[in-house]
């Protein structure tokens, strides 16, 4: 009986495949290869053969197949060069760990942030060249040739290297922080790999970035009106925010919380979760946020995190106070005119906002920003 | 992030060799420049950097509306439009220190006598995604 591959299903798999391959001693680039060619085989058969009962196994199989035949072919070619190509045998499959040891390798410090990314999508994700090429709006091209040299950097730098959480959280970050370009839902894949990390370890900054994401994601229907203009938050309407999701949101948060080891991802959820709980932008705890935004400034030093502080300070204590905070922060921040115009704004000064809000649309780095700030620049600017 | 190198036949800050035009070059001088600039895309997109190029005739025609029902204004072409743009080259890199770096690689591309060209090239960022997590 034919019946349609689950695509969730092979997704989940991809990294636990490669992950066996890996730990059996292939070589990182060439398994990823195999795996790939594993998935291919999995759309192309799975349909009429139906699902087997161990899918794992059955793509575990085939792309050690896969890989064994890359293998011997790359080794026919070293020993026209006199060169040995060994090939590991297979040992036993190792346990559920096996994923948590691609995101590692995937976030490999040795890769710019944007292979991280790249890799991270294919080999952990399970997403192929042509969705992240779509996803980045490059060509296909371009994108298989950015995983590729990833794939080498992380396959010569071996698989003892440092394994540092931090790098990969920043990766599934910027992933999530990407939202929705088109074909790929990049909010919802981040939100997925980071609930797949979080049931591999109990790290709580790993809890608190997925609490972080589900929040945000709870407000995305409200944060665009349908011509895709930007909403700021105090005009959100709430009544569109996810509740289900804000509710687990606040929940990962606070068993994250407990444990007592705060980390920048929990404190910006915490303040996401103020606004969530919040039943509109007045009736925020702005004095806490504030609190947030100290505890956050003391893991972090940002600029960018001092910037919204500024703002956070101008509700809570007023807008002189926020404009006291903005004083401190380096003018060269590409929201900072944005910030300084609302505040200024929030002061009575029109004519300063217009101004500042016309700086601030031309050095917005997206066009959704620019157009928001340049609806404010020409609301403030006197019309006859 | 992406940035576009743009290159023009006219206009941007003086010139700091003056070549003259590519018609009065030795033909293995423009067989060396033109195998400059292909090697170039070839190698942004083996590093993976790569986004798209195109190069633009000179002939440009300026047009706009002119009211309903009737047929689009035209002027030109301009023989001595200030500003020119000769083709354009979109990249996807780490940051702007890359962009410029790559953008200067491709100004050295060689001129008469393989000397590098130096030759100005307009590097505009585009405008990416706005960030989920902003407020």
């Amino acid at each position: 009986m034919p019946a349609p591959v689950d695509p969730q299903l092979l997704r989940e798999l991809t990294p636990r495949v490669l992950g066996v391959l890996v730990r059996r001693g292939a070589d990182f680039a060439t398994a990823e290869d195999a795996v790939q060619e594993a998935l291919l085989r999995a759309w192309r058969r799975w349909p009429d053969d139906g699902t087997p009962d161990d899918p794992e196994a059955w793509l575990v199989t085939v792309a050690w197949r896969c890989f064994v035949d890359a293998a011997r072919s790359e080794g026919a070619r070293r020993r026209r060069e006199e060169q040995v190509a060994t090939i590991p045998e297979p040992g036993p499959v190792a346990a559920g760990d096996d994923t948590l040891l691609l995101h590692f390798l995937c976030a490999h410090p040795a890769l710019s942030p944007t292979s991280a990314v790249a890799l991270t999508l294919r080999a952990v994700g399970g997403l192929t060249t042509r969705e992240v090429a779509a996803a980045y709006l490059v060509p296909e091209a371009t994108m298989a040739q950015r995983i590729s040299r990833a794939k080498r950097t992380v396959a010569e730098a071996g698989l003892d290297g440092p394994r540092e959480l931090a790098t990969v959280l920043r990766v599934l970050y910027l992933v999530f922080n990407e939202g929705y370009s088109g074909e790929v839902d990049l909010a919802a894949e981040a939100i997925r790999l980071t609930r797949q990390l979080a049931r591999l370890t109990d790290e709580p900054e790993v809890h608190g970035l997925l609490a972080l994401m589900l929040l945000h994601h709870a407000r995305r229907a409200s944060r665009t009106r349908p011509d895709g203009a930007l909403v700021p938050l105090a005009e959100q309407d709430r009544g569109r925010w996810d509740t289900a999701m804000v509710a687990e949101g606040v929940a990962l948060l606070q068993s994250a919380l407990a444990r007592d080891r705060l980390g920048e991802y929990q404190a910006q959820a915490a303040i996401a979760a103020l606004h969530a709980d919040a039943p509109s932008a007045e009736e925020t705890d702005w004095v806490q946020v504030v609190e947030w935004y100290d505890e956050l400034l003391a893991l972090t030093d940002s600029p960018v995190v001092r910037l919204n502080r500024a703002v956070a300070v101008g509700e809570a204590d007023g807008a002189p106070a926020g404009l006291a905070a903005l004083a401190e922060v380096d003018p060269s921040l590409p929201r900072h005119d944005a910030v300084a115009a609302y505040l200024h704004e929030r002061a009575g000064d029109l004519a300063a906002a217009a101004r500042l809000y016309t700086a601030a649309a031309r050095a917005a780095t997206s066009t959704a920003e620019r157009d928001h700030l340049t609806r404010q620049a020409a609301r403030l600017h006197p019309h006859s | 992030m992406k940035y576009l190198l743009l290159k023009h036949y006219r206009g941007g800050p003086e010139r700091v060799v003056d070549h003259g035009p590519l018609e009065e070059w030795r033909p293995e001088e423009v067989d060396a420049h033109v195998g400059y600039m292909r090697d170039f895309a070839r190698r942004l997109e083996e590093s993976g950097e790569f986004v798209g190029e195109q190069a633009l005739a000179p002939g440009g025609t300026f047009v706009r509306y002119d009211g309903e029902g009737r047929p689009p204004v035209t002027d030109g072409p301009f023989a001595e439009t200030k500003d020119l743009i000769a083709g354009w080259m979109m990249i996807d890199v780490e940051d702007e220190a890359r962009a410029h770096a790559l953008a200067a690689e491709l100004s050295a591309a060689p001129g008469p006598g393989g000397e590098p060209l130096h030759e100005w090239l307009e590097v505009r960022p585009v405008y990416g995604a706005a960030p989920t997590v902003a407020d």
